[in-house]
């Protein structure tokens, strides 16, 4: 099987300081995969540099393309890589307001991607983005009101609606459910699952949260200072951590 | 004549608009960036469309300056002094007589002809600009011809409003390739576009120049189940009885009169000169 994306020694310094060092890994179709580690581990540079945001300094980043098949999106043009972005990739941030326009209305938020590639048919954008706020858990009601009257967790929600509606087949996310309450992360959680298995979706998660791997990845990958120093199957990492660092982090969970 | 260069501006800054003009012409749509210059007129009554129109003027050239249609209103008057005094050229309020005609607002009702430049002055060139307020991502979006943002707009207007209420500076993407900021003109004006007439826009403070050259295909953006629509109000000019005209309301008392008349002046008083000459 062609994994859908396939990570080689990709590495970022920032001048002499770390980013990420020769990271390493594949993505299979439908796959979820999750990097925790503490703040400054290189968690987030990595994501960064695999969506194309930011351009590592060495390695490639091989995505299974639905009409080429696998291609370099480091030597792609930018044009492609855009494009790329907007169709079958996604990107969810941590805060929702990097992620939305907050002065346009929850539909027009959600149908941006549709028009982006070429929906010009009003009525059709409108009724997608009423079946995708419905998917969310957002009323029906709430499509013309602006993000900025929802709240923190809905604005995620209509976040997460506006990146999937376009039917991507890979999702990058930030710590999606950083700043929330507790309740209003289980709710996020519950549905970023039940998404991801309907759409078959791959994702990569970026996350502090163990829980949040938990709960989401298949597959896990431990970072610090800027290196991989532990992968494995998800349960496996978490209930049997063999790196020191890893032991420390699994035991730094409070248990309620 | 004066102590002015010819037009005002010293040869070399016309050189340059010429310049920028030209490349504007290559790439129809496209904002040419240019080096604008401090006029004798603060930014916003068109400092743009002056410089434009003192690279393109020569001395044989007859002008007429229009503002919201009218070549009385000050913003005309005073912009046509300037170029009588420091370019010493004729001026005229004839649409058919000029060879370069300075607008505001307003596309003449008259069709042009080849023979003739409308300068337009351009307050904001970036159609992107209330969207996306980055300079560097909306220049990457004409790049890359990423306009999804631009419906964006339209989506948000008949949502609001159950139709496309953007009535003026109507979006346009120009020859199926950049999409154009027509400057404030009523979207009325917007199917005139496709004229022949060269035309050419000046944003001063934005310092950009961009250009339609004749016969230049223009399409309003809109969607398949809302239409681009040019709509003008419902009703006749009282002074000419004209029904194809851009109407302004002009209130006549305080107690809820109102008028329509043709905003566009020279267009209103030759109907009114002809319909003279036809009764006598």
């Amino acid at each position: 099987m062609t994994p859908l994306l396939d990570v080689q020694t990709v590495s970022k310094h920032y001048g002499s300081q770390i980013g990420c060092a020769d990271v390493t890994f594949k993505l299979y179709p439908g796959e979820v995969m999750g990097i925790v580690g503490e703040s400054g581990s290189g968690k987030s540079t990595l994501l960064n540099c695999l969506a194309g945001h930011l351009p590592p300094d060495t390695g490639q980043i091989i995505f299974d393309t639905r009409v080429d098949g696998p291609r370099d999106t480091l030597t792609m043009s930018e044009p492609e890589r855009r494009m790329l972005g907007r169709t079958d990739w996604a990107f969810v941030h941590q805060h929702a307001r990097d992620g939305l326009r907050m002065g346009v209305s929850a539909g027009g938020n959600i149908g941006e991607r549709l028009m982006a590639v070429g929906a010009r048919h009003y009525g059709d954008i409108r009724d997608q983005a009423i079946d995708w706020l419905g998917r969310v858990e957002i009323s029906e009601t709430r499509v013309d009101d602006r993000p900025t009257t929802f709240s923190g967790g809905m604005q995620q929600r209509l976040q997460i609606a506006r990146n999937l509606v376009t039917g991507p087949r890979l999702v990058f996310m930030d710590e999606p459910t950083g700043g929330l309450d507790v309740s209003v992360q289980a709710r996020l959680l519950d549905l970023l699952r039940g998404l991801v298995r309907d759409m078959g979706l791959s994702a990569i998660i970026v996350t502090h949260d163990l829980a949040v791997v938990r709960l989401l990845a298949d597959r896990l990958m431990v970072m610090k200072d800027g290196y991989v120093v532990e992968t494995g199957l998800t349960d496996q990492v978490l209930d049997d951590p063999q790196h020191a660092y890893t032991q420390l982090l699994v035991s730094s969970v409070l248990q309620v | 004549m004066t102590d002015y260069n010819f037009a005002y501006l010293d040869e070399q800054t016309k050189r340059m608009i010429r310049r920028a003009i030209l490349k504007g012409l290559a790439i129809p749509g496209y904002q040419v960036p240019f080096a604008s210059r401090e006029m004798p007129m603060p930014y916003g009554w068109g400092t743009g469309g002056v410089q434009v129109s003192a690279a393109t003027l020569t001395p044989d050239d007859i002008l007429k300056v229009i503002d919201q249609g009218a070549d009385d209103t000050t913003n005309a008057v005073s912009i046509r002094k300037f170029f009588e005094k420091t370019a010493d050229v004729d001026t005229t309020t004839v649409t058919s007589e000029a060879s370069v005609i300075q607008t505001r607002h307003r596309i003449p009702e008259e069709k042009l002809t080849e023979d003739q430049i409308l300068v337009y002055q351009v307050p904001i060139p970036e159609p992107l600009r209330f969207l996306e307020p980055r300079e560097t991502e909306t220049r990457k979006m004409h790049a890359l011809e990423e306009y999804g943002l631009m419906h964006v707009k339209l989506y948000e207007d008949i949502s609001r409003h159950g139709h496309i209420a953007t009535s003026y500076a109507y979006p346009v993407k120009v020859e199926g390739r950049y999409v154009m900021d027509p400057s404030p003109i009523p979207k009325f004006d917007n199917p005139k576009m496709e004229m022949a007439a060269i035309q050419l826009f000046g944003a001063g403070r934005e310092q950009r120049i961009y250009a339609l050259p004749p016969y230049t295909k223009v399409v309003s953006l809109d969607f398949d189940d809302h239409p681009f629509d040019p709509s003008k109000a419902p009703h006749t000019c009282s002074l000419c009885g004209a029904r194809d005209s851009y109407l302004d309301e002009v209130i006549v008392d305080d107690e809820g009169g109102r008028m329509f008349v043709c905003s566009d002046t020279d267009y209103c008083e030759s109907r009114r000169a002809m319909a003279v000459e036809d009764v006598a």
